[in-house]
């Protein structure tokens, strides 16, 4: 594991507002997430670390290479992917990639190559001879990677790459991205407002709020904290009126588990031991149910961020559950990994 | 089944991902690259069949009157041309003007429209990089429309075996007067082209700058009195404001070409030339530091 990414008090400020705030993370190889809300200065901190836009304070360092002064070098090895649409539409997607791929430095012929071969692993096959207008949303995103990733960088910077994507093509960017780092053996920083995609994909997370660094580490510490189970039960079978939920709820809770409604039907128990998992089956048995569902899950990203909008008020309302305070604790345990 | 599965007539091999090792150019390259296909872009190439129509049009509609000049030269015998490769550029200076006016905004505007900009500056090549190969490819671009039909004359000229050193410098004025234009022609058309992403704009406004301060320049000039018999110098200060008239004076005065003929322009004496010169130089310089701006916050 090799530090790809380092910054120190890194500060960008614009006339009236500041973008970044004293951000200081140092991120390793793999695919790293980069997680914030809109306007959370995502998009500022690429620019910087590409040498475009220099930081009003602070140091950084992209792959070992100093971001106020060797730019042009950083860039030479680092691919980009831009958030928005970047493809000019009456240019087909072969050429445009082999422009860019001589714009990066490499000769007539290699460009020609290293265009079909990464077409190819992005999934462009006969498309990519006719000019890119007429493309769908997904395609699009495949010739954006592909010119982030024609140069063979060391790594890539994808900003919002699933932007516009309906699930299935969402899905098959995702493993496209996964197979960028653990197939062609390139890193990945890639930003997203949208938490449940990373934790898939990514084998870290930095999270950046308002310029501020909230949290950076690892995708495990983050969902890892505490397992659930997630028990989804069939109806009473005879008597219609019976609440299951409720009932085995009431079980489960006299049996000293943490229990709590997810959604619809399912409910979510906490994992005290190896017991949990006969404690639930006896207890379902017990009313005579039956059991649809029963599965480890991990805590999702996403509650990070309603935990912490949650935290003023928690402050005054201790106690509201165990478990949330467990979490916490396992949470700031995890930022000094 | 006598087929074991293991046999194929033919496996398409999925070799995996290659790592690239080959060399890495950088910047100066990648540059050079932008210029080319610049230079490409600006005549079409490379794009769809129906952007090729115009640029091509235009050069051929500037290098076929000098092709039919040449045919009556040489079948009436005559000694000389009947017009001069300087006065050749300014008689069909609408042309190049057109050119410019059209393709100055494909380098520019489709870049901005399309948002290539910012991939091109996450590599290598720097915002000065790009704006030096944009107006490199532009400037060579002009220069083929203006010199190609130089060149034809004064091939047809030797062909008809006109006197070759007269030829020859009058060749060169004309060639000096093609670098005028084209430089001054590439920095306000690129300048403009550069303001806006939409392609129509950039056309229109170019295409209105250079018409419209032509038409004040006339106006103003005549005026004046720019066209009556005895003439006053001054009416000249007025081809300043205007591109064209400002290399057409500005050559014809200081190579002192038809200084007899009223109806040619000139700027207004040595001093006149030297300010016309300055102020040429000063826009070229003055429209590529604004362009360079324009970039700086991309």
């Amino acid at each position: 594991m090799s530090t790809v990414i380092k910054t120190d008090g890194l500060t960008k400020r614009f006339s009236r507002v500041t973008a970044l705030d004293r951000l200081t993370v140092e991120v390793e190889s793999g695919v790293v997430g980069l997680v914030g809300a809109n306007g959370a200065g995502k998009s500022t901190l690429i620019k910087i670390l590409l040498g475009l836009s220099p930081a009003t304070e602070g140091t950084g360092q992209v792959l070992g290479l100093d971001i106020a002064t060797q730019g042009p070098a950083i860039r030479e090895r680092v691919g980009y992917m831009p958030e928005h649409d970047c493809l000019p539409p009456d240019v087909s997607a072969t050429e445009f990639v082999v422009h860019m791929a001589r714009m990066s430095g490499l000769p007539a012929a290699a460009a020609r190559e290293r265009t079909a071969d990464t077409l190819r692993h992005v999934g462009l096959y006969e498309e990519r001879y006719r000019p890119m207008g007429g493309y769908s949303t997904g395609m699009k995103q495949r010739v954006k990677l592909a010119q982030a990733l024609v140069h063979d960088p060391r790594l890539v910077l994808l900003d919002e790459p699933t932007n516009g994507l309906d699930p299935v093509g969402r899905d098959e960017m995702l493993a496209l991205i996964r197979r960028v780092h653990a197939d062609f053996g390139i890193s990945v920083l890639v930003t997203t407002h949208l938490l449940g995609e990373l934790e898939r994909t990514c084998d870290h997370l930095v999270v950046i709020d308002g310029g501020k660094l909230l949290r950076s580490s690892s995708t495990a510490s983050f969902t890892s904290a505490t397992q659930l189970l997630a028990v989804e039960v069939t109806d009473h079978p005879v008597d219609r009126d019976f609440d299951a939920d409720a009932a085995l709820t009431a079980r489960l809770t006299a049996a000293g588990l943490n229990v709590r409604a997810d959604g619809s039907r399912v409910l979510l128990v906490e994992i005290a031991g190896d017991g949990t998992y006969d404690t639930v089956r006896d207890a379902v048995d017990d009313l005579g149910l039956g059991l649809i569902r029963l599965e480890q899950r991990r805590h999702r990203v996403a509650e990070i961020f309603s935990t912490r909008s949650d935290e003023d008020q928690d402050e005054h309302e201790r106690g509201d559950g165990a478990g949330y305070d467990a979490y916490r604790a396992a949470a700031a345990g995890g930022e000094q990994a | 089944m006598t087929t074991r599965p293991d046999v194929h007539s033919g496996v398409i091999h999925d070799i995996g991902y290659r790592p690239y090792t080959g060399p890495r150019l950088g910047r100066r390259y990648a540059t050079r690259s932008l210029y080319v296909q610049s230079l490409r872009a600006a005549f079409g190439l490379g794009r769809s069949g129906k952007s090729k129509v115009l640029p091509f049009l235009l050069l051929g509609g500037m290098a076929a009157p000098s092709l039919a000049m040449l045919a009556i030269a040489l079948f009436t015998q005559q000694r000389e041309m009947p017009l001069d490769y300087v006065d050749y550029l300014a008689s069909f200076s609408v042309l190049p003007q057109i050119f410019l006016a059209a393709q100055a905004p494909v380098l520019m505007s489709r870049d901005l429209r399309h948002h290539v900009v910012p991939l091109y500056f996450s590599r290598p090549a720097t915002r000065g990089d790009y704006v030096a190969a944009k107006f490199a490819a532009m400037f060579s671009a002009l220069m083929i429309v203006l010199a190609l039909p130089l060149l034809l004359l004064f091939t047809g000229a030797m062909l008809a075996k006109f006197p070759v050193g007269d030829n020859l410098l009058h060749l060169l004025y004309g060639l000096v007067s093609a670098v005028l234009y084209a430089l001054l022609y590439s920095a306000i058309g690129l300048l403009i082209a550069a303001a806006t992403p939409r392609r129509g704009f950039g056309v229109a406004a170019i295409m209105g700058v250079l018409m419209i301060t032509r038409a004040l320049a006339s106006i103003t000039y005549a005026l004046n009195g720019g066209f009556d018999p005895m003439r006053a110098d001054s009416a000249s200060w007025v081809f300043l404001i205007c591109p064209s008239t400002l290399v057409e004076s500005l050559v014809n005065q200081l190579f002192g070409l038809g200084l007899d003929n009223s109806a040619t322009l000139h700027a207004p004496g040595a001093a006149g030339a030297a300010v016309f010169l300055a102020v040429l130089l000063a826009l070229t310089a003055g429209g590529y530091a604004l362009t360079l701006r324009r970039y700086r916050n991309v």
